[in-house]
């Protein structure tokens, strides 16, 4: 019985609704329901509608924030969550990728309605306005996103990796150092990727030469990296020891600027959001399309994938296995290095200990809340990044408890992950080495 | 205790289990040398792999090897610790200039920072019989965690929660602690329950959530530290008037310590909860080997689909499984809380929880590993700070970065031997287990 019951059953068996689909209908029209009452409520629950919202992340020049009436936005995500909830009703909810869309679109739903309620009724002597959440989540992404489809490369081919926070951290490290060294915001990139690869080495030549256990591995290599990022960054001696040192180990360039992208970027919601980051962010926004190509459109991706589910037969037809895993896990190393660069090349520019804290783990949800599917775990990405960016949203204004706003996302997910993702399928052969007979 | 006992029964039915999968031999450490010896730690895991045509026999040689190996992995560990340490020393680099002309000085010099270094952290972690005391006590919440992570491993879960139920370990406790107004002899009790309790409740929500619907493990311990941390720690400390110490509102916001009636006995500086510590680990030894739950959950772990068939019931057993591993966790909180007797804030945990995967793994999934992994790791993290002030000056770091390399080292000649015995059997392993619950 194991896992064959997803809610995606196959086409032959529609006519006969078993007990998995009734139990999908039952889940979608609860939590829809609950949704739309809810939004139902803070419809009506507002008093004064207006609004301020600022199309960026600060005011600036061009950017001021504006009144609008969000009530108008409310009864708009009245009606999505109400038909949402009579199609789940009528059992009308697509039941393959498309359910995804209709996901969305609820979820997207309650949160503009949330926002608003939330800015709504505000009392004159704080102005706080609502920012447009989705250039921070762009902005933020790079860690999760490359974290997430680093460890999709790996476990599809076979590898676990629990060491995306190592590579993350010594990305974010040895970017600092190197961007320093050659003050270079590129040289920074490369030297931060190289830091991810070099992690990858280790977990590759104990789990695949050695077949040590890949979560010991990897449970190790993050305490070493964590250790010995912080031990590094000690060394580096201060101003006043040895100022020529110091200022050529730990005195980067400025950070990554937004690059805007002239035209595109004024589209309205979505022009900042997409079309005014960093080059590390472009290159984050591209890397699940070519992940996602790589491991569906082309050859070394169907040999990546095989390794991952069968590797016996994967040899049997000539692949040669470990020398496949050894690219993909390389390869995820140099992408979650890549990562790791966001937090310091990419945002502040200097390195703080733990520089990841955590978001190593966050991107392994991601990857099983995707279903070690790179799409599938970008998107779950995103949404941690989007959990990031509405935290510094939220704080201005107290009608909710701050720690509620915090936990939001986690509870979310748990929601998510226990409702509506369930059982997932690892890739067969995830953790184990190959061994020729 | 245990090692003899470890790999008596039923194993034929168990094979091996996660971490364990690694090594081959079966018999446990105890050591030539102390705090050394410590990790080779119990294995019974893949003894029960290994097929019938290897009985008890090898036993001997089996434990001089792995002794052996753990040695080795040790001082390599230690080694490269060293080097980085003379490395890090301002006194070693200036020498370094003149190497070439006088190549003494870089010798010497670094031999003494060695020396010195680790002789601080021998001195602080096992030097004295306060020494040893403050190592017992910081090694007492690893044990718990670890074992906690380590039961959870038997049956084939990846804890990661153990930073999460900790933290709710820590606040139940503390609240009992120095809200309930309680007679000293029903106060302490109380407060330690009350830890327990909160912690299996929290592993709970993990086990049910996987046995209801499936949610992976992982992401689901995941979350629920986060809520822990950034929720409940977090409200309770800034609304929750009775974790507020009076004087500190400004300040970091911390809870006050709990009355001296809630905190353990102490005996020449140990206390008391070092004692509970080994018992939970005779607890969990008894469980897993002894009972009928322990051989569900090993089997759970080995093969979740056959366990089914054979008419376990695997939700029960996730769930049992997690709530006993939370409990665990709680009972490492109340270490810190009526042990150490030490404020609630937010840093109180640190990466215990984190930790704990470590000294689990280390342990390779038997209580007595867990124990001896625990004592290890007390150990190097007493000792840590020590190097930090020694003449010196030693970046605590190091120990982490040792503890890491010794995890890794004793894993690693031990596949190698797992490799050459076993070629023919199918490896298995933590994760192997899941794919067959997905």
């Amino acid at each position: 019985m194991s896992a064959t019951v997803t809610p995606e059953a196959p086409a032959a068996e529609r006519p006969v609704r078993d007990r998995a689909d009734k139990l999908r209908q039952i889940k979608l029209v609860v939590t829809f329901a609950i949704v739309f009452g809810l939004v139902l409520w803070m419809a009506i629950s507002i008093d004064n509608s207006d609004v301020l919202f600022l199309n960026a992340a600060s005011p600036d020049k061009d950017h001021q924030p504006e009144a609008f009436n969000g009530l108008r936005l409310v009864w708009v995500a009245v009606a999505v969550s109400g038909i949402a909830l009579l199609a789940a009703a009528a059992n009308l909810v697509p039941r393959n990728g498309w359910a995804l869309l209709v996901y969305l679109a609820v979820g997207l739903s309650f949160y503009v309605a949330f926002t608003v309620w939330y800015y709504a009724d505000q009392d004159s002597a704080v102005e706080a306005w609502i920012t447009n959440p989705l250039p921070s989540m762009v902005k933020y992404s790079p860690p999760l996103v490359l974290g997430a489809l680093a460890g999709v490369i790996c476990e599809r081919a076979g590898v676990i990796n629990i060491a995306i926070e190592a590579q993350l951290v010594m990305g974010a490290f040895f970017g600092y150092v190197i961007s320093s060294l050659a003050y270079s915001n590129g040289a920074g990139m490369v030297g931060a990727a190289l830091a991810g690869v070099l992690v990858a080495l280790v977990l590759g030549l104990f789990s695949l030469r050695y077949h040590v256990d890949q979560v010991v591995v990897g449970v190790v290599l993050i305490a070493l990296a964590l250790g010995l990022t912080t031990f590094l960054l000690g060394q580096i001696p201060t101003q006043q020891e040895n100022e020529s040192l110091n200022t050529l180990l730990s005195d980067p360039p400025d950070p990554l600027t937004p690059i805007e992208i002239p035209g595109l970027s004024q589209i309205p919601v979505i022009g900042r959001a997409l079309f005014n980051q960093s080059i590390l962010v472009y290159i984050t926004l591209l890397a699940p399309i070519v992940v996602w190509f790589l491991l569906y459109q082309t050859r070394w991706g169907l040999r990546v994938r095989s390794v991952g589910e069968h590797p016996k037969a994967a040899d049997t037809v000539g692949i040669k296995v470990n020398r496949v895993r050894w690219q993909a896990v390389l390869l995820g190393g140099g992408l979650a290095g890549l990562g790791g660069a966001f937090y310091t090349v990419g945002s502040s520019g200097s390195f703080t200990d733990n520089a990841a804290n955590g978001q190593g783990f966050m991107a392994l949800a991601a990857v099983i809340m995707g279903r070690w599917h790179p799409i599938g775990a970008t998107m779950a990405a995103f949404f941690f990044a989007l959990t990031a960016a509405m935290k510094d949203d939220f704080g201005l204004v107290t009608k909710v408890p701050s720690e509620l706003i915090a936990v939001a996302p986690y509870l979310a997910t748990l929601i998510a992950v226990a409702g509506f993702v369930g059982r997932v399928r690892t890739p067969a052969a995830d953790g184990q080495p190959y061994v020729k007979d | 205790m245990s090692e003899k006992d470890d790999k008596v029964p039923a194993e034929e039915s168990s094979p091996a289990e996660s971490p364990a999968r690694t090594d081959g031999p079966t018999a446990s450490s105890t050591s030539g040398e102390g705090e050394p010896g410590a990790k080779s730690g119990s294995e019974d895991a893949t003894a029960t792999k290994s097929p019938e045509t290897k009985p008890a026999g090898r036993s001997s040689s089996a434990l001089v090897d792995t002794v052996l190996t753990t040695a080795a992995a040790i001082f390599l560990a230690l080694v490269i610790g060293a080097v980085l340490m003379a490395l890090s020393n301002q006194e070693v680099i200036d020498s370094m200039g003149y190497f070439f002309v006088y190549p003494w000085d870089f010798f010497t010099r670094s031999f003494d920072v060695v020396t010195t270094s680790y002789g601080a952290l021998l001195k602080a972690s096992l030097g004295s019989g306060e020494a040893v005391s403050h190592t017992l006590n910081r090694a007492a919440p690893l044990i718990c965690a670890g074992l906690g992570v380590s039961l959870a491993f038997r049956s084939g879960l990846f804890n990661i929660g153990a930073q999460g139920q900790i933290i709710l370990g820590t606040l139940a406790a503390s609240y009992v602690g120095f809200t309930w107004d309680l007679p000293a002899v029903l106060l302490l009790p109380t407060s330690v329950l009350a830890g327990i309790l909160a912690g299996a409740l929290w592993g709970a929500i993990a086990g049910l959530l996987k046995a209801a619907t499936g949610a992976h493990e992982v992401i689901s311990t995941i979350m629920l530290n986060s809520i822990a941390a950034s929720g409940i720690l977090a409200y309770a400390l800034g609304e929750m008037k009775s974790f507020q110490r009076p004087g500190d509102e400004l300040g970091l916001p911390q809870s006050p310590p709990v009355p001296d009636s809630a905190a353990f006995p102490e005996v020449f500086g140990v206390h008391l909860g070092v004692l509970l510590a080994i018992l939970a680990a005779v607890v969990v030894w008894w469980l897993l080997t002894r009972s009928t739950l322990g051989f569900e959950l090993r089997s759970v772990g080995a093969n979740p689909d056959a366990s089914r068939t054979a008419g376990m019931s695997t939700g029960k057993v996730f769930i049992l499984t997690m709530a006993i591993a939370g409990a665990l966790s709680g009972l490492a909180a109340t270490m810190l809380i009526n042990g150490d007797q030490a404020s609630n804030n937010a840093s109180l945990v640190g990466t215990i929880g984190f930790d704990a995967i470590t000294v689990a793994l280390l342990g390779r999934g038997t209580p007595l590993g867990s124990v001896l992994a625990g004592l290890l790791f007390g150990a190097l993290a007493v000792g840590g700070g020590a190097m930090q002030t020694s003449s010196a000056g030693t970046a605590p770091e190091i120990v982490q970065v040792v503890q890491g390399l010794i995890v890794l080292f004793v894993a690693a000649p031990a596949a190698v031997r797992w490799l050459v015995r076993q070629r023919r059997k199918e490896p298995t392993d933590t994760f192997a287990a899941k794919e067959a619950t997905a």
